[in-house]
Parts: C-alpha cells; sequence; structure tokens
C-alpha cells in the first residue's frame, strides 16, 4: 500500500482542475472498490480527489425532455429506493438491489458502480500474471480455474467478467453516460460506454484521461409493466452473478413489440444481441421464442473448462426470465424461487 | 496530517489524521473505541458496520477523513446509560451469538436496517442483513432477535 494526498473538490472544474495537474491522480466517491484496490496494492494513486461535495452530481432530477438523470455521486441505495425509480424504472432498482451488501449499497456511488474492476481472482492476486493488471505479462484464468469468467467477447489476453448488477439494467435501458473532461462534456451512449478486452484488457471503459462521469441519463421508455433482473449465484444474497439476465418488453397483449435482454457475469461488458432483440419483434412472448433468442444470444459462446457450465445455464436463465418479465408482481429482489 | 472533527456517540472529537487511516482505525486506535471489530478489512464480512450519519456503512472501507463533520454511532454509543437498546437485549433473549466478533457489526447494520425502513418481512429482514457474516452459525438467533424488536415496534 502506497500514501497519497487527499483533496477534496467542491465543483466539477476544480475536480478536473486537480485531476489535470496531476495524472496519477484518482476520483474517490464511495470507495467501496477503489479501497479494496488500494489495499490489495493493485492501484497506486498519488491523490486522491473526493468528488463527494459537488453538489449538481448529487441529485436524481427530471429533465426538461421527461429523461431522468441519476447523479453520479447519489448512492447506489438512494437510487434503488428513489420513488421515481421504484416507480419508472423497477427495473434498475431491482438490479441494484441484487447487487453487494446493503452497507455497501449505501456507500456506492452510481459514477463508482460503472467503474469497478474485475472480480478475477488472478487479477487480485498480484503474485501471478495478469494482463488486465500488468499488460503483456499473461492470463492463467485461461488454463486456470476459471468457473466464474467470461463466456463471450473474449480475446487471448484475458476472460475477465464485468461484475455489475446495477449496468445490465442500465445497458438494458439504453442509458446514457454524462461525462466532463478537459475537452468538455459529452454524453457516451451505454453500449459503448464498457469495452471488450481486445488486446486491451487493462481498458474496462472508454473513458479518457482527466474524464470525469458527472450523471446517467434514463431514457423515456421505462419498461415498468414487463420487466425481471434474475441473477443466479452461488449463493442467495451477496455474491457476485455466475450469471444474471435482464429482460424487458413492451407488449401488445402477448405480442413482443420492443424487447430488451442484457446478461452479466458472461463477458467484459454488459452483453446484449440487437439481432436476438429484433427477432423477438412482432412474436409471441413465449418460451420457444424466448429459447430461439437464448440461442441468437449465446452463438458463438465459449467456456474454458469450469465456466462451461454458464452456456446452459445463460440459456434456462434467458427462457426463464423472459417468462417473469411476463409477471413481473411476482418478483423478489435477486433470484426468485423456483416454483 | 488532515484535521478531521468526528462527532462519534454524540461526543466531538478533534482528531490530526493521515488520509489514508480508515474510519475504522480512526476508532479503535485513535479513539480506543474497540467495540467495533475488525474482521476482513475488505468490506466483505460487515463486522466494521457503523451508523454514519444515519446510515449503517462499513467504517473498513471509509477514509476517516472523508467522514470530517459526519455524526457517527458504534456500538458503544447504541445503549442508553446501563439500559440496553432493544437490539441488544434481543440479541441476548435469543442467544443470537456465540463468539461474539461479529456482534457488533450485526446489531449497528439491524439498527440501521430497521430505520432504513425497507424489511417487511423475515426474508426481506435476511436479504438487508447479508453483508453481516456470522461464522459461527447463530444466524437464525440473529435473524429471530431482528424480527422480535421489529414486530414489537421497538427499534426507534
Amino acid at each position: 500500500m502506497n500514501n497519497f494526498e487527499y483533496k477534496q473538490a467542491t465543483n466539477i472544474h476544480d475536480a478536473l482542475d486537480l485531476v489535470n495537474q496531476k495524472p496519477d491522480a484518482v476520483f474517490i466517491a464511495g470507495g467501496t472498490n477503489l479501497i479494496d484496490l488500494w489495499k490489495y496494492d493493485l492501484t497506486h494513486p498519488s491523490q486522491l480527489i473526493d468528488i463527494n461535495h459537488i453538489p449538481e452530481n448529487d441529485e436524481i432530477s427530471i429533465q426538461k425532455d421527461g429523461k431522468i438523470r441519476l447523479g453520479a455521486a447519489v448512492k447506489n441505495a438512494d437510487t434503488a429506493y428513489h420513488p421515481l425509480i421504484e416507480q419508472k424504472y423497477p427495473l434498475l432498482s431491482r438490479a441494484i438491489l441484487a447487487g453487494a451488501s446493503a452497507q455497501i449499497r449505501n456507500m456506492a456511488s452510481n459514477g463508482g458502480n460503472l467503474l469497478q474492476r474485475t472480480r478475477c481472482y488472478y487479477f487480485y492476486d498480484p503474485d501471478v500474471p495478469c494482463n488486465k493488471r500488468n499488460p503483456g505479462s499473461g492470463c492463467p484464468a485461461k488454463a486456470g480455474y476459471n468457473r466464474i469468467h467470461a463466456i463471450l467477447g473474449t480475446s487471448d489476453a484475458c476472460i475477465a467478467v464485468f461484475p455489475s448488477d446495477m449496468c445490465i439494467a442500465l445497458a438494458a435501458l439504453d442509458a446514457t453516460v454524462n461525462v466532463s473532461g478537459p475537452n468538455g462534456n459529452r454524453s457516451i451512449p451505454f453500449a459503448s460506454f464498457h469495452r471488450l478486452p481486445d488486446n486491451r484488457p487493462d481498458l474496462d471503459n472508454t473513458l479518457e484521461q482527466g474524464e470525469i462521469i458527472t450523471s446517467i441519463d434514463l431514457p423515456q421508455d421505462d419498461f415498468s409493466e414487463n420487466y425481471s433482473y434474475l441473477k443466479l449465484r452461488d449463493r442467495h444474497s451477496y455474491a457476485f452473478a455466475l450469471v444474471s439476465v435482464a429482460t424487458a418488453f413492451k407488449l401488445n397483449g402477448n405480442t413482443i413489440e420492443l424487447a430488451r435482454i442484457a446478461l452479466g457475469g458472461v463477458a467484459h461488458k454488459p452483453w446484449r444481441n440487437i439481432e436476438a432483440e429484433e427477432f423477438l419483434k412482432n412474436k409471441e412472448a413465449n418460451a420457444e421464442n424466448f429459447s430461439a433468442a437464448a440461442d441468437m444470444i449465446l452463438k458463438g459462446a465459449k467456456g474454458f473448462g469450469h465456466n462451461d457450465f454458464k452456456i446452459s445455464l445463460a440459456k434456462k436463465a434467458i427462457i426463464r426470465n423472459g417468462l417473469m418479465a411476463l409477471n413481473p408482481s411476482s418478483q423478489l429482489p435477486g433470484a426468485q424461487p423456483s416454483a | 496530517m488532515t484535521k478531521t472533527t468526528l462527532n462519534v456517540n454524540q461526543q466531538r472529537y478533534e482528531l490530526n489524521l493521515l488520509p489514508w487511516v480508515s474510519l475504522l482505525d480512526a476508532l479503535r486506535e485513535h479513539l480506543k473505541l474497540t467495540g467495533t471489530k475488525k474482521g476482513c478489512d475488505h468490506g466483505q464480512c460487515g463486522a466494521c458496520t457503523i451508523i454514519c450519519d444515519g446510515k449503517r456503512i462499513l467504517s473498513c472501507m471509509t477514509l476517516a477523513v472523508m467522514k470530517n463533520d459526519s455524526e457517527i454511532t458504534t456500538i458503544e454509543g447504541i445503549s442508553d446509560g446501563e439500559s440496553l437498546h432493544p437490539i441488544q437485549q434481543a440479541f441476548i433473549d435469543h442467544d443470537a451469538f456465540q463468539c461474539g466478533y461479529c456482534t457488533p457489526g450485526q446489531i449497528c447494520s439491524a439498527i440501521g436496517m430497521l430505520k432504513e425502513g425497507h424489511a417487511h418481512t423475515r426474508e426481506e429482514v435476511q436479504e438487508l442483513m447479508s453483508g453481516n457474516i456470522c461464522r459461527c452459525g447463530a444466524n437464525v438467533g440473529i435473524i429471530d432477535a431482528i424480527m422480535q424488536v421489529k414486530d414489537g415496534g421497538t427499534h426507534e
């Protein structure tokens, strides 16, 4: 563990100036991942810039165009239990509450949730190679113990998965990430925010040096009628997903007008397949069609031995979650007990 | 050193802290409030749970300098003098501990959870207490104790 300086930013310009002056400075909000990484000696910031005191990042608001804006500094728990989110975006609320523990959700920020790093055990072990931690050193997970690892979008360099639950719902909802940086403000579609490992697994996302997340916008399509978040894991609570699915439909009777299916626990980023979602349009909402969509989503899926089971697990999860989305009133946070 | 004011159990403390001191270490090593326990020190076990500005958080994953001027309640601050907090009494009534190491965190977490008001059923209490691990296996007693207070409405 290294020593570091501590600075507080009270507005975005402050925060950007501070990080501009010291490029190896790191922003801290909830700290639930950063402090852990620092204690494991995996990150070595020279300075932490506390961004919890920037008022405009700390609110959930309705924009003029009707979009809901989630401040980056708002805590995960305050987001999940916010009346607007519970009523209009229950998929997001359920996904957040399926993640971590109550204490961590009270601490973790929305922006930080997007930036959390993989829980690949090889990444966390400084005594072994890891291309994400030490580019070019190798990936022991491929031929190692890879039960929690990716089955889609992997590369020779990395088979780690992105661990968030919240982000799987944000991907399904087509959220937008608003960032500020040295070159001004920009908005990043959620699908382009996280990236696949390719030959640069050290890069989890497309943020540029010196950029800060200020907020996340939710589109007006809220899918508050037919939605479900299913999280399958080794214990019923406080565990990362082996496979998770966020499903949202717009239905006309039992016919699907619009479908969104995002998978967690299977790839380096929230996984969506637009072809499968298009296939479901104007189809009956039934297990047969969900099964065909699952086959499209999982086409090309590849196991590495210990995680082969995820391919069939993901297929079953997609079908089951499709059926659960038809009747959201029966769901519990996380996985619903089998009937 | 960063000058940091911590209001712990309604007492004000002025501390000069290095920025990397966790809130847990500030409580235990600087203020000698050792009721809050260090279990994993990585946010996995919940033994270090305290209540900060009304919310239960993990003191091991929190830098003390980031909680300047906050109102903090630890296990030492929940009883009314010699009179136990209802959750403390319920833990005794239900034999809700064995070794006792997780107990301060369990009790602070339970108080925080009841205050948050999102747990309505036994299953929801179990779900919202999952961040506190008991390795002795007293979980059934712990949930029984919390349910007694919740249903008795004596947690205010």
